[in-house]
């Protein structure tokens, strides 16, 4: 088990910058989450790190060595791919023995630890049948399978949910989580999908166009976004952004947008210009005595909460409110914000300005 | 998944279908079948006017093959100790007696070394070629695979005088290395396009899992892709061989004795006093036998090679 550490680490393909200096820190036995769009940088960023691609520049620390322009299998790692690549031509006992046989390791303790790895991820009924016929659940556990039985310092995980449907994506979701904690192992998982990264990762990187743009907890990230790019990708609805024109100054709680005051947490500093007004649908109330009015366009039903949409002078916004409050398409609402919860940004730059409520967070970017 | 018809054809359809197939069949198997039941005639019934389907088998053609004869006078044939094998027994009945063995077991021993040992160079040589252009970043890569193309853009034996004056001057000519190296030349550019599709279809993944699995390149590439590519392989190693084994011209040139392969030879069977047929038919027979097994023991491959890149997965 290892903390891995990466430092201004670099990726050129010719003249195409895919991962541009990047530096973060994965904690012994975290399970640590790569999240983006697709090509963003994300598995390219894992692929250094396990040693299929070498950086262009930069360190990578894996249990205090520095391993960057190391082959793959000096680095001790073991790495889940997409499509399981599970070797076509063995059957699942050989598939997953396989990385100990190239260890030289005994055939009797090989075996052992076959039968223990096959225990806990319950594919024991299935170890001499080949990959061919497998289910995609059991593929999944036979690459897992693949990837723990050596016990390396560390996992890499690209996106091995994917190619999975979604009910069972779900259940595999709760095994590999329930799997790390029970083997504390520093997991590093790509996926560019929000929810799985909130759901399972103890840290997020958030990575956009070969730059981090944020790097924290699921909550931190969702609560605190440093850039709108985090606002935007992470949760659904993404988070509203209202555009306004004016100036703030440090120490500020609100700010005046289209005649009305909204509160902002306390500014920490000065900004003048364009600048947007970012709040998460579920801080936003219907209040009949609130001075924002809108008129309400659609309203979808969730369950316990639904999504109203609703049309103001700064465009379409998104609220999340109880299924119980009646909402009619066509009504004149009044618009209620949770202003301690809200973030301003610089809409040139789509970087948060700092506030109470950020301070701390921003300060790793 | 493409989105062709799955519809059941018509009867009429089948019958047009079938009546197609069979007589394809006929028409290419027709001339096969003459040949080697023609190795089984008498060389009257050989050249026999309308051609006779029906005929007494006969052995002669094979032993002719595979002797040499000398014709004698009926009185030494009467001097001599009785026959003492069926062969002989052939011969002496045409007023002959067996000289010694001819040349045919010879020259088909060296066409097995050339045609075997030129396709083993050729996909040796091939997969590697091919690995290296599909998985790694080789400079000019694509004026190189163009090139190694181009070399087959016309017909080999339209550098039928260079090469020969070539191999004359390095004293390969009328040896097996020669005639290696040669058809090797011919068939690496089919190798290498043909093992780089059927590569390039293989996730790198594997390999990579291999790579992080504690594998060197090497052994992730003999261990995980060469399986993977026996398909691929199978295929490539069945073009070669019939490229090589079949080959007339160049064996016609470069060679005349050591070297010399089955092909410029069996037209030599047919002798200088009387034309005999069924010695030529007996050895173009034995000369499809080897070509005919070698595919038939990779025709499970074969069949998933022509197909290949039909399915999409």
């Amino acid at each position: 088990m290892a903390e891995i550490i990466i430092k201004n680490l670099r990726k050129n393909f010719g003249d195409f910058t895919a991962v541009q200096s990047s530096s973060f820190k994965i904690e012994d036995g975290e399970f640590f989450m790569l999240l983006g769009p697709s090509g963003c940088g994300k598995t390219t960023t894992l692929r250094m790190i396990a040693g299929l691609e070498l950086p262009t520049a930069g360190e990578i620390y894996i249990d205090g060595e520095e391993v960057s322009q190391k082959p793959a299998r000096q680095r001790d790692i073991a790495f889940v791919f997409q499509m399981f690549a599970l070797y076509p031509h063995m059957n699942v006992r050989k598939n997953i023995s396989y990385p100990l046989v190239s260890q030289g390791m005994a055939k009797a303790q090989i075996k052992e630890k076959v039968a223990e790895v096959s225990r806990i991820l319950g594919i024991e009924d299935i170890l001499d049948r080949p990959v061919g016929g497998l289910s995609g659940g059991d593929r999944q556990r036979v690459a897992l399978g693949r990837a723990i039985v050596r016990e390396p310092k560390a996992f890499m995980m690209d996106e091995p949910l994917g190619a999975l449907d979604a009910e069972f994506r779900e259940r595999m979701a709760e095994e590999l989580r329930a799997l790390h904690d029970r083997m504390g192992a520093t997991t590093i998982y790509v996926t560019h999908d929000q929810l799985e990264a909130m759901q399972m990762g103890d840290k997020i990187v958030v990575m956009n166009h070969g730059v981090i743009e944020q790097f924290g907890t699921p909550q931190d990230i969702y609560d605190k976004p440093a850039t709108m790019f985090v606002a935007d990708f992470i949760g659904s609805p993404s988070m509203n952004f209202l555009r306004f024109h004016g100036q703030v100054h440090t120490g500020a709680t609100s700010i005046r947008m289209h005649h009305v005051d909204l509160s902002v947490p306390a500014v920490r500093e000065p900004f003048e210009g364009d600048m947007v007004y970012g709040i998460r649908p579920e801080h936003i109330a219907l209040s009949d005595s609130s001075e924002s009015r809108g008129e309400v366009v659609a309203a979808e039903y969730l369950g316990t909460t639904q999504i109203v949409t609703v049309k103001t002078a700064s465009g379409n916004l998104k609220a999340r409110i109880s299924s119980d409050q009646p909402v009619r398409s066509g009504e004149q609402v009044g618009l209620a914000f949770n202003g301690a919860t809200a973030t301003l940004f610089d809409n040139q730059s789509g970087k948060a300005l700092r506030s109470d409520l950020n301070e701390g967070v921003l300060a790793h970017v | 998944m493409s989105s062709y018809s799955i519809t059941e054809p018509s009867t009429p359809q089948k019958w047009f279908a079938g009546t197609l197939v069979v007589a394809y069949a006929i028409i290419t198997l027709l001339p096969l079948v003459w040949i080697i039941t023609t190795g089984f005639k008498s060389p009257v019934d050989a050249i026999a006017y309308p051609p006779k389907v029906l005929f007494e088998p006969s052995l002669e053609g094979y032993v002719n093959l595979f002797t040499t004869r000398t014709r004698v006078s009926p009185e030494t044939l009467e001097a001599l100790p009785p026959p003492e094998s069926w062969y002989e027994e052939i011969v002496r009945n045409r007023d002959m007696v067996i000289a010694g063995p001819s040349r045919y077991g010879e020259r088909f021993l060296n066409s097995v070394i050339i045609g075997f040992g030129s396709t083993f160079l050729s996909v040796f040589l091939g997969t590697l070629a091919a690995y290296a252009f599909s998985r790694f970043k080789v400079p000019l890569k694509d004026d190189l695979l163009f090139f190694i193309l181009s070399t087959r853009m016309m017909p080999p034996i339209a550098v039928a005088i260079p090469i020969f004056l070539m191999f004359r001057t390095l004293g390969l000519s009328d040896t097996h290395l020669g005639m290696i190296l040669l058809y090797t030349a011919v068939n690496i550019s089919l190798a290498v396009w043909l093992l780089k599709g059927f590569i390039d279809e293989i996730p790198r993944e594997y390999e990579e899992a291999a790579l992080i699995d504690g594998y060197t390149r090497f052994q992730a590439f003999y261990k995980v892709v060469l399986p993977q590519a026996a398909t691929g392989i199978a295929s490539t190693a069945i073009f070669c061989l019939i490229f090589s084994w079949n080959e007339y011209a160049f064996a016609v040139l470069l060679t005349s004795g050591t070297a010399q392969t089955a092909p410029p030879f069996i037209p030599t069977i047919i002798g200088v006093g009387g034309q005999d047929w069924p010695a030529v038919a007996a050895g173009a027979t034995l000369f499809l036998v080897p070509v005919m097994v070698f595919t038939i023991l990779l025709r499970k491959h074969l069949l998933r090679g022509i197909t290949f890149g039909a399915v999409r997965k």
